[in-house]
């Protein structure tokens, strides 16, 4: 079998179209696993995993949590809030000190880009970003991208739109080198001040008008607005974003065609999306969190692979 | 001996009794095959378990026998240990084993590691009644764990560098077993 060309899963610009495609295939060898009556295999048995989450997290952190569990892993937790680094440790100091321990891998989300990729340079273990600052968020993009595999077949080919806060936004930069990766049609859309300029640079459509974006895509991907980034204002109020970009069933019902919309939570209903909309059939917003989980178990999986 | 062709050990009329023979000791054995179910490894122990399948439906002329596609690559000891990660083939249980007698069948059995990984793998589906292994090819002295075979189609004496293959007219075009004196 085939393995990974990397080491570390830093971003998804580091992996190869085959790389995508090995996760996916190995990716569905675990989503039967989950959907067992016992959703538990013994492949990691003598790995264990830190988890290191230096910036708040919800789902993910429990996703990863899941997936290093069915692997039978060990589980170190650590988050930033409960921990030395409120008291001035640096993170290498603290992350070495986790090592020291006997730590085989790490799954690490800090608010600062390119933590990972430090990381990787000093730390012998495997290392794998769950989101680092307003960069990349690897494990996002790819359960992303497997979920529209599931629903719609494929990825090449298919017109992929991503709305909404763009600037802020780690899942956006993820998911347009993953799509593109793949063969997809990738398009951002957003107020102007939310997509920075150099997206036009990465060969991605851009565009201001949700309207007409919704009318060309099969997928829509809403992406959250990411208040707690946001030092200035970039748009009046949320009151007028909704009414500009927000997503509702009547622009969905307006449309000659289905389409799909997802979202990598957490979702801010009435401001994005309309509650009517995320909670539609249309939508695959949970189908993406079961996927994210069996997405983690094949990244785990083939990174903990490496020879010993 | 031609080393690129390898030496055939069974084919033919042979290789239909021996199957044959195999699916009549179960039966004998298990009084008819109530309770019981097969359960295939992947991905080389699928075309035995089908054969298998097909002959002990029209023997028994029963068409609900739980018949499963189990697959191992989770449960291998040797996860670490490869230069590349092992490939995964789908696993196809729709059953539950608890109370149930299990045949479990592959085609060559050699050190044993995988059928110990196949009990491992088993034990998440309940507990059976009992387990049996039926394989086609038991390469006796090679073995690694203690376990054996309840039902052999050939007992293959062969040092460790030998190589014994298992083809099938699904997939090759005939039924035969062939030995190669080097992998």
């Amino acid at each position: 079998m085939k393995a990974l060309s990397t080491r570390h899963l830093l971003g998804i610009k580091d992996l190869t179209e085959n790389d995508i495609q090995l996760i996916f295939e190995t990716a569905d060898n675990f989503k039967e696993v989950i959907n067992r009556p016992i959703k538990k295999v013994p492949s990691l048995r003598d790995i264990t995993v830190a988890n290191l989450f230096f910036e708040s997290s919800t789902r993910t952190r429990v996703s990863f949590e899941l997936a290093e569990r069915r692997l039978s892993a060990d589980i170190v937790n650590f988050t930033a809030s409960s921990s030395s680094v409120s008291k001035g440790e640096t993170l290498l100091d603290t992350v070495n000190n986790i090592l020291a321990m006997k730590v085989d891998m790490v799954v690490m989300r800090h608010p600062a880009p390119g933590a990972c990729a430090f990381l990787s340079r000093h730390i012998p273990a495997n290392i794998i970003n769950a989101g680092d600052g307003t960069h990349e968020h690897p494990t996002q993009a790819l359960l992303d991208a497997y979920s529209i595999r599931e629903r719609l077949g494929d990825v090449a080919g298919k017109k992929i739109a991503i709305i909404g806060d763009i600037l802020h936004s780690r899942v956006a930069l993820s998911n347009v080198f993953c799509l593109q990766k793949l063969g997809a049609h990738v398009r951002v859309c957003g107020p102007p001040t939310l997509i920075p300029k150099h997206y036009a640079a990465l060969g991605v459509e851009v565009s201001h008008n949700v309207r007409q974006t919704l009318e060309w895509c099969d997928v829509a991907n809403v992406l959250r607005i990411q208040l707690e980034r946001q030092d200035i204002r970039y748009f009046p109020s949320l009151r007028e974003y909704h009414q500009y970009f927000g997503i509702t069933r009547q622009m969905l019902d307006a449309l000659q065609r289905d389409i799909v919309v997802m979202h990598p939570g957490p979702i801010n209903r009435g401001v994005e999306l309309t509650s009517d909309v995320a909670d539609s059939r249309q939508s695959i917003i949970l189908q993406q969190v079961e996927n994210g989980v069996a997405i983690r178990m094949a990244v785990l999986y083939l990174l903990a692979a490496e020879r010993t | 001996m031609n080393t690129t062709k390898g030496k055939l050990l069974l084919s033919g009329e042979r290789f239909r009794l021996t199957l044959e023979r195999l699916c009549h000791q179960v039966l004998e054995d298990w009084e008819g095959f109530a309770n019981a179910c097969l359960v295939g490894i992947q991905p080389r122990g699928v075309p035995l378990a089908d054969r298998i399948y097909q002959r002990l439906s029209a023997l028994t002329g029963r068409s609900d026998i739980p018949y499963g596609r189990l697959d191992i690559t989770f449960y291998r000891d040797d996860f670490r240990l490869r230069e590349t990660p092992l490939a995964p083939y789908p696993n196809e249980m729709n059953f539950l084993i608890s109370g149930q007698k299990v045949l479990l069948i592959d085609d060559v059995l050699y050190t044993g590691r995988t059928i110990q990984a196949a009990l491992a793998a088993l034990q998440h589906y309940g507990r059976p009644e009992r387990v049996e292994l039926m394989t086609l090819v038991d390469r006796r002295f090679n073995r690694h764990l203690p376990i054996q075979a309840d039902y052999v189609g050939l007992a293959v004496d062969a040092l460790d560098e030998a190589y014994v293959k298992v083809h099938w007219q699904e997939t090759h075009g005939q039924d035969e077993i062939l030995f190669f004196e080097k992998r």
